[in-house]
């Protein structure tokens, strides 16, 4: 019995531990400046954690067949432990698990604690049960005054996030349901939600932030891949929570630049 | 047979009660009310598992027509969920480590003849018993259950028009939650109570089981934890933000304290089934009092991409981290406590080991959860869900289950069906919660009910699909479990007293226990609760009421 | 504290039992009354916190404070000192019983009635001060409907509303215990069941007392 329990545990953990090393299921490609940084995060955190993992079944699988009961031949150790080991085990997981925080603080701190660089593409990004919007300042660079009042998801994009057409800055606002961004650029991004949580979850971007009712939040991300890249929402919002989903196009910046011309064109 | 020393004990405060009603029904018998708790818990968590058998066919089968239930709707998908986990943490997780166990063998254990209170102990399991029956019909009221998740965050929580279900099904909710905090209060109470209050001569603190440590500890932890929930509960409004500040200051602690019990029961079978001293005894009790307390001081890290400030996120990374630390510390013991030992595979000392590594491979995935930046890619995702599924414990329920049958019914169950059991479930529940890592990392959202819309789950659906295939297998394997349990009350081999050898209290006396625990005579405590192998003697194991022979701590 | 002067003939083993009767329900009274504590506690600092919480104007779009103090009604003042005056009646109730009852082992003497109308007096007192306070509270609330806020006018009002509330259905609780205490005084056989009831609801109602003047301090001071 203690064979058998030692092999499939063993067993588990190995073939646990080849999925993940196999990569066959993981992370899509990185395409944002931050990404290099917290893949290779994760990949120390992996490393260190799948050492601990395999050891910790290990040993266990071993322990509950070295130790069995052979009868008569086997006696048990009587001991109540050993203060210095319970030390010495204490210190080294709380330095493992501590150290591995502090070295991530760095990582959160470049993409949490300041805010977006001057010149930033800005967006505005808008969950509402069950699509995401997207708007875009225009040549003044100003987002124009939007009201809950105004709030018409039948009228177009500009209805949807409530656009106020009488402010000046909003009529050069452009309304989008895809995401178009310029690669190399920093963009800003202002999330915002109408009526319930969303989150605005781009996986190959590394980026995923709540989208509140009530706050405005302003978070930053850099493309540095051009493609198609899909996006979703991840935080339950209700019955189309599974389709909630959008698109976010990173193109060079003269097609961004004429992407969005076109758009005002479109406007007038 | 008890060969202890016992003192003469005065007559216990009320007489075994006579008829039906007052011996099963409103019983004020600690043993009878922990058998109803536990039957309470084991018909929650078929349900429990019914449901999730439902959403594992939606999520591969979108379209497919079941017999008597026709298709599944996304808000019928999303009202298994939130139901699914509600039923599982508060009637399953919370309800029969503690209640269950915890109410029928403390007393025993501490050499008590009841609770403290043994009325507000009867009314405790009669109103968690009212929040379940409110909680199921949720189900059946117009509109059906809520679909808002267990979190319950609003707005999504507080607008009817959000969906069917959240109307009166989430009212109903609701008033369950509050309900099942007040039985929860009422029983707190009852285990602070009695274990400050009535344990036997000899019995100190340090020497208690380690069992009766985690109720205790659990009991404590339970009382500022469901009082204010339930206050939250009744309280809606405000900011969204708010709102999962409170929810999670409670749910979170809610969730590490009920591990407690489950700890607390792997260290008791880990010691005797290796006929060893658990390895680290103090330790063990101060890192169960670490978890509780420093439970209450992580709940941000359930909401580091909620628009939280970032440096209270880091905050709560660090102190996340740092309750990795007595977590790690009592796998540590546990292997320390096989180590050297004697191990006896029995079906209990299975469970135990399965709970290890089910406690092992769980813990290892929140480390990164843990880390902010970690968390980025992998919050609301699967990986989330394969986490905390593999880390639950429920392994150390069905130990307790095989370890405690015996005292409860006087029969063993039938050893060859506990190990078709335990490695249906070992490997089930590695099979179905482990690929769910892979699907978090791959970007899986959690609560999707298909995979059909977005773009990148397509080429997951493979792995989907598994796992619904082994959740079914899984499931079926749980029968065997019920099987067992019932046909061994009434057939099972007949057990003695002390069929597996061990120390503590509830081994000493009758099988089952008579209605004052220790016919009449109280329980005089002269050992620690873990003495076996002690050189010298001529047992491998020492009971704690065993007059002193050889010089043992 | 010495609630007990035995006679001589109280027999020292009815003591010992009614000193752990005494003290277990008191442990478990006190576990109940920490569950409370933790209650007014996450109200207090959600208050605090909820002080400085901006939220966002939609119509200028930036972050705003949106607290501001409610001036509290005078007869708030007042329905503190009928709670006070029956936290002392109360207090005069529970030693009563203590004074008037010896312990003994077997069942409590059958004529011996004395001191239990006093008892009840001062139960009913403290009942009626309990329930003219409530009334009082009720009456705060319409005058601060009247004057316009409600429970959701403004974030500050809800606290008032919350806290006041949570205390009064707390409080409600201790009247239906005061009615318990009563019918245990007049019917219960036992004597030292009557002093545990009375002691641990005499505490009970003491802490609502203190609880109160908490939270007026802190709907007064904590602005």
């Amino acid at each position: 019995m203690g064979l058998v329990l030692l092999i499939i545990i063993w067993l588990i953990t190995l073939i646990s531990a080849y999925f993940f090393i196999a990569k066959t299921w993981w992370l899509p490609v990185g395409a944002s400046a931050a990404a290099a940084g917290i893949d290779h995060y994760f990949t120390v955190t992996f490393i260190l954690m799948g050492i601990v993992f395999v050891a910790a079944q290990g040993i266990l699988g071993f322990f509950a067949w070295r130790y069995r009961d052979r009868g008569s031949s086997s006696v048990a150790h009587y001991s109540h432990g050993n203060n210095r080991l319970e030390i010495a085990w204490t210190v080294l997981t709380f330095i493992l698990f501590v150290g591995l925080n502090l070295m991530s603080s760095s990582i959160w701190a470049s993409e949490r604690f300041r805010p977006a660089q001057a010149g930033a593409v800005q967006v505005e990004v808008t969950g509402m049960q069950f699509q995401w919007y997207f708007r875009y300042p225009g040549p003044d660079g100003k987002f124009g005054a939007t009201k809950p009042e105004l709030i018409d998801p039948s009228g177009g994009g500009e209805g949807a996030v409530g656009l106020d057409a009488t402010d000046p800055a909003a009529k050069d606002d452009l309304v989008t349901g895809t995401m178009y961004l310029p690669v190399g650029r920093e963009a800003e991004v202002i999330l915002r939600a109408h009526d319930v949580i969303h989150s605005f979850f781009v996986p190959a971007m590394r980026f995923k932030q709540d989208a509140v009712p009530g706050l405005a939040i302003h978070m930053h991300f850099t493309p540095i891949s051009t493609g198609d890249y899909e996006l979703a929402c991840a935080e339950l919002c209700g019955l189309g929570h599974y389709k909630m989903h959008g698109i976010l196009k990173v193109v060079s910046q003269q097609e961004f630049e004429a992407w969005l011309a076109a758009r005002e064109t479109e406007k007038q | 047979m008890a060969t202890g020393e016992f003192a003469a004990h005065e007559a216990h405060a009320h007489a075994a009660p006579q008829g039906f009603i007052r011996k099963w029904v409103f019983s004020l018998d600690h043993k009878v009310i922990g058998l109803q708790y536990y039957f309470l818990a084991l018909t929650a968590v078929f349900v429990g598992m019914f449901l999730s058998l439902l959403m594992r066919i939606h999520l591969i089968w979108p379209s497919v027509s079941l017999p008597l239930f026709g298709e599944i709707k996304p808000e019928a998908y999303l009202s298994l969920l939130t139901m699914h986990g509600t039923i599982m943490v508060f009637f399953v997780l919370t309800t029969a480590p503690q209640g269950g166990f915890g109410n029928y063998f403390l007393p025993i254990q501490i050499g008590a003849a009841d609770m403290a209170f043994p009325v507000i102990n009867m009314l405790s399991f009669w109103v968690t018993f009212l929040a379940y029956i409110v909680m199921l019909s949720a189900f059946f009221v117009t509109g059906g259950a809520p679909l808002h998740g267990w979190t319950g965050y609003p707005p999504l929580s507080a607008l009817p028009s959000a969906g069917p279900g959240e109307g009166l099904g989430a009212d109903l909710w609701v008033i369950s939650i509050a309900l099942f905090c007040i039985g929860a209060l009422m029983s707190a109470l009852n285990f602070i109570t009695t274990t400050l209050d009535m344990r036997a001569r000899g019995m100190s603190l340090m020497r208690m089981p380690l069992t009766c440590w985690a109720w205790f500890i659990t009991a404590i932890f339970f009382v500022p934890l469901v009082t204010v929930n339930g206050q939250l509960a009744g309280h809606k409004g405000g900011s969204p933000l708010l709102w999962q500040h409170l929810f999670w200051f409670f749910g979170h602690p809610e969730v590490y304290i009920a591990i407690l019990p489950a700890m607390g029961l792997c260290s008791q079978l880990v010691s005797v089934f290796s006929r060893k001293p658990i390895f680290g005894y103090k330790a063990m009790v101060y890192a169960m009092l670490s978890i509780g307390i420093m439970g209450f001081m992580v709940w941000g890290h359930h909401m580091f991409m909620s628009g939280m400030s970032p440096y209270s996120g880091f905050a709560f990374s660090v102190m996340t981290m740092a309750i990795g630390v007595p977590s790690a510390i009592k796998t540590f013991n546990w292997l320390g406590t096989l180590w050297g030992g004697k191990i006896r595979l029995s079906s209990p000392m299975l469970f135990a080991i399965g709970f290890v590594s089910l406690f092992v491979s769980g813990g290892i995935s929140g480390p990164f959860l843990a880390q902010p930046v970690l968390d980025i890619p992998l919050h609301d995702t699967y990986f989330v869900t394969g986490h905390f599924h593999l880390i639950m414990g429920v392994a150390s329920i069905f130990a307790a289950t095989y370890y405690w049958f015996p005292k409860m019914f006087g029969r063993l169950m039938n050893e060859s069906l506990a190990r078709w059991h335990f490695w249906f479930s070992l490997v089930g529940t590695y099979a179905i919660f482990m690929p769910m890592h892979y699907l978090g990392m791959a970007g899986h959202p959690r609560r999707y009910s298909q995979l059909t819309e977005v773009g990148f789950l397509h080429n997951l659906l493979p792995l989907q699909k598994f796992i619904t295939y082994v959740a079914f297998i899984t499931i079926a394997g749980q029968f065997i479990f019920l099987f067992n349990l019932f046909w061994s009350m009434k057939f099972g081999k007949k057990a003695s007293d002390n069929p597996w050898e061990a120390t503590t209290l509830e081994w000493t006396t009758a099988t089952p226990p008579p209605h004052d625990n220790f016919a009449g005579r109280t329980p005089v405590i002269h050992h620690g609760p873990y003495e076996y192998s002690v050189p010298g003697e001529p047992r491998d194991y020492v009971m704690q009421t065993d007059p002193l022979t050889v010089a043992v701590r | 504290m010495t609630i007990l002067t035995s006679a001589a003939n109280s027999s020292h083993d009815g003591l010992q039992q009614l000193e752990m009767r005494l003290r277990r329900a008191r442990l478990g009274l006190g576990v109940g009354v920490l569950g409370i504590v933790m209650v007014f506690v996450s109200f207090t600092s959600a208050y605090i916190v909820r002080q400085g919480l901006p939220t966002l104007d939609p119509r200028t779009n930036t972050l705003v404070r949106d607290w501001f103090p409610l001036p509290l009604p005078a007869l708030l003042f007042f329905n503190t000192g009928l709670l006070l005056i029956s936290s002392v009646t109360m207090e005069l109730a529970r030693r009563q019983v203590a004074r008037f009852t010896t312990p003994t082992r077997a069942a409590s003497i059958p004529n011996v009635f004395a001191g239990r109308e006093g008892t009840i007096l001062w139960l009913a007192l403290t009942a009626v001060l309990g329930l003219s306070f409530l009334k009082g509270q009720w009456t705060v609330w319409r005058e601060m409907q009247a004057s316009g806020f409600y429970v959701a006018s403004s974030p500050t009002s809800s606290f008032v509303y919350l806290l006041t509330g949570t205390h009064g259905v707390h409080l409600l609780g201790g009247i239906f215990a005061l009615l318990a205490a009563g019918a245990t005084v007049l019917f219960r056989r036992r004597a030292e069941s009557r002093v545990v009831v009375l002691d641990v609801t005499a505490w009970y109602w003491h802490f609502m007392t203190l609880l109160w003047v908490y939270i007026l301090c802190l709907l007064e001071f904590a602005r």
